[in-house]
């Protein structure tokens, strides 16, 4: 079992994000999710934190942090706005890490400085309408013509895709077939493609009109004959999918970190509010159907967060954490959704009102059990790993 | 720019505070200390003169060992090297004390500038600036909402706040500025400045070592004492004005016996 210590600095990490998220997220959270506006100031303050670039190499303009300490950074903004934790979330493990992993040098030296520094936001474009956990369903294609790919599709649900700030979106794309095998989708030849944006034919259409995640930018993306350069392709022809699959792995440890953020944000707001509200002459806190509640919500979330730091810190030791990660997500994203239905609960009326955080906590919480890998995914990969 | 600031770890200020019964002074061991509030305003405004200026800034505080975790903070925001004066045998010391203390440190680091916060959200004194003016021979800048630095003619300019606008007030170097929150925005240490701190310069002394006499410092020895100490009393229930019509009014009136309005 690999150690899952927290070290002095990345315990000084954890804390600065919580003052940060206190001081600077909280005051504005309530009404960039009222409004469903992107939180372009609170971006702003993460980035002079470094936060995009926690986990990257200082010669990449990175904090030379590891994918672990990102984390604790993330669940630390989950427990006041997940809008926001999910912004960086995908700003690292999806916009920047797969230039990072499997970018060339001049690639990396390219792109991964603007993105590290924040000032730039990257995307990753991989589900498609008709395609998301069957990722082999990819439509979008792209064809060489002159030294440069054509690219022709769409895309769904890409999160950072459409802001002010987003200057790459990376996509998978059909670029060729192999073989003659009847079932066409197996033998589609998924490459990926960095395209910087604005682009001619690059269209971010409307947000969506989302249940949670309001301050986060999400959207449908449309590519109509779109060209970049031959030298845009990421990583070797062929292996998009492959390569994405492994970026996904870690991301549900990072997905994972958001949803413990939120279980124990609404911990810390049933607590608060047990101990105040009265109903029948005392703190609701006195009646067990109530600290029984609260108490099974912190057991919930204790779990949960041994579960992803294991699989981290499994990751940082360069073990195998496949099946950690996915056992992760799985039991963390049900504490999540668990957690705020019964946070809104205890805040009875309350909870149903959108000025409380734990009907926004609720709100949001539901994606967590969907997006990264849905729960059947998760528990696809645990029963792969013992053999069924 | 030689800077000097000085910080100091409190009691969470978000955290209910307590008193230990024994000694009267403030229970530091059942809640979570962070730095002061407002010396992480000093500490900025310090970073910012040596960014627009050059030069050190240095942090000096006085305090237990779990202080380190103050110091530490203020290196990872930018700070170059720190002094940190601890030794059980400063437990108790008022703030004449503390001011002594500090000031015969700060004295040997020859500093043009000393930022202080313009006060400290345990004790809530507000002294410490006048106090190590004093020790010092410096003259002192409080209360300060603006810094304006002139290395070439070696002054330091505020503007000090005040009741109704502010007064521009200016001295020669080597000066003790007092600051509030007005005077800027604190930074959030980066990860890359967390990852620096613990490789800066830290000096420890203990009372011997900052050459202090023992028997001038701790709580045997203040010159101050706290006779007596109650926690404060339950917060008491508002009144509740029930409109009957005059609703505003009665409001109003209160809101005017009370000199709000």
């Amino acid at each position: 079992m690999p150690d899952t210590r927290l070290t002095d600095e990345q315990e000084s990490l954890r804390r600065t994000v919580a003052e940060f998220a206190r001081e600077v997220v909280a005051p504005v959270a309530a009404r960039h999710d009222e409004d469903r506006t992107f939180p372009y100031e609170v971006v702003a303050g993460m980035a002079a934190m470094g936060l995009f670039g926690l986990p990257f190499p200082e010669s990449y303009g990175g904090m030379g942090g590891d994918f672990f300490t990102l984390c604790l950074a993330i669940e630390e903004l989950a427990r006041v706005d997940s809008s926001v934790a999910i912004t960086l979330e995908a700003g690292c493990s999806l916009g920047a890490m797969p230039i990072y992993r499997f970018g060339t040098e001049k690639q990396k030296r390219e792109w991964l400085p603007m993105l590290c520094s924040g000032a730039a936001l990257g995307a990753f474009g991989l589900t498609e309408p008709a395609a998301g956990s069957d990722a082999g369903g990819t439509r979008t294609t792209a064809h060489l013509d002159s030294g440069m790919w054509v690219i022709n599709g769409s895309k769904a649900f890409i999160t950072n895709s459409g802001t002010t700030i987003t200057r790459l979106v990376t996509v998978t794309a059909v670029t060729g077939t192999s073989g003659d095998d009847r079932d066409a989708d197996r033998t589609k030849e998924i490459s990926s493609i960095v395209v910087p944006v604005p682009a001619p034919g690059f269209t971010a259409e409307p947000a969506y009109s989302k249940v949670g995640w309001h301050a986060s930018d999400t959207h449908p993306l449309a590519f109509v004959d779109v060209r970049v350069p031959e030298a845009n392709l990421l990583g070797e022809r062929g292996r998009g999918y492959a390569n994405f699959l492994a970026i996904l792995d870690e991301g549900r440890i990072a997905i994972s970190a958001l949803a413990v953020g939120l279980a124990q944000a609404c911990v810390d707001e049933s607590v608060a509010y047990a101990r105040t509200r009265h109903a029948f002459g005392r703190p609701i806190a006195a009646n067990q159907a109530i600290s029984f509640k609260i108490a099974d919500m912190e057991a919930r979330v204790h779990v949960a967060r041994t579960a992803y730091y294991d699989a981290a810190a499994r990751m940082a030791a360069g073990l195998p954490f496949k099946k950690e990660a996915a056992i992760a997500k799985l039991v963390s994203s049900e504490a999540a959704v668990t957690n705020a239905r019964e946070a809104t609960q205890i805040h009875g009326g309350y909870g149903f009102m959108n000025e409380y955080p734990v009907a926004r906590h609720w709100r949001d919480s539901k994606i967590l059990e969907i997006g990264e890998g849905t729960s059947e995914v998760q528990k696809m990969i645990i029963a792969h790993h013992l053999g069924l | 720019m030689n800077i000097v600031v000085t910080v100091k770890q409190v009691p969470d200020t978000w955290a209910e505070k307590k008193l230990d019964p024994t000694t009267r002074t403030t229970d530091r061991k059942s809640v979570d200390n962070v730095m002061n509030e407002m010396d992480e305003y000093g500490v900025e405004e310090a970073l910012k003169i040596k960014e627009a200026h050059g030069g050190e800034v240095t942090v000096v505080t006085m305090g237990p060992e779990k202080a380190l975790e103050t110091v530490r903070k203020a290196l990872s925001m930018g700070a170059d090297k720190a002094v940190h004066i601890t030794d059980e045998a400063l437990a108790g010391s008022d703030a004449l004390q503390t001011s002594a203390a500090l000031a015969k440190v700060i004295a040997t680091l020859s500093p043009d500038i000393v930022i202080t916060a313009a006060e400290a959200s345990d004790a809530r004194g507000g002294v410490l600036g006048a106090l190590l003016a004093e020790h010092l021979g410096f003259p002192q800048l409080t209360q300060a909402r603006k810094v304006t630095v002139d290395p070439g003619a070696g002054t330091v300019r505020i503007e000090r706040q005040a009741d109704n606008g502010y007064l521009l007030v200016e001295a020669a170097t080597p000066v003790v500025v007092g600051v509030v929150e007005k005077i800027n925005q604190p930074r959030y240490p980066s990860f890359k400045g967390i990852m620096a701190a613990k490789k800066k310069p830290l000096t420890t002394l203990s009372v011997a070592d900052a050459g202090l006499d023992p028997g001038t410092v701790g709580l045997a020895n203040a010159a101050s004492t706290v006779l007596d100490a109650q926690p404060a009393p339950p917060r008491q229930s508002g009144t509740i004005v029930k409109d009957e019509g005059d609703g505003g009014t009665r409001v109003a009136d209160f809101l005017a016996a009370q000199k709000l309005i």
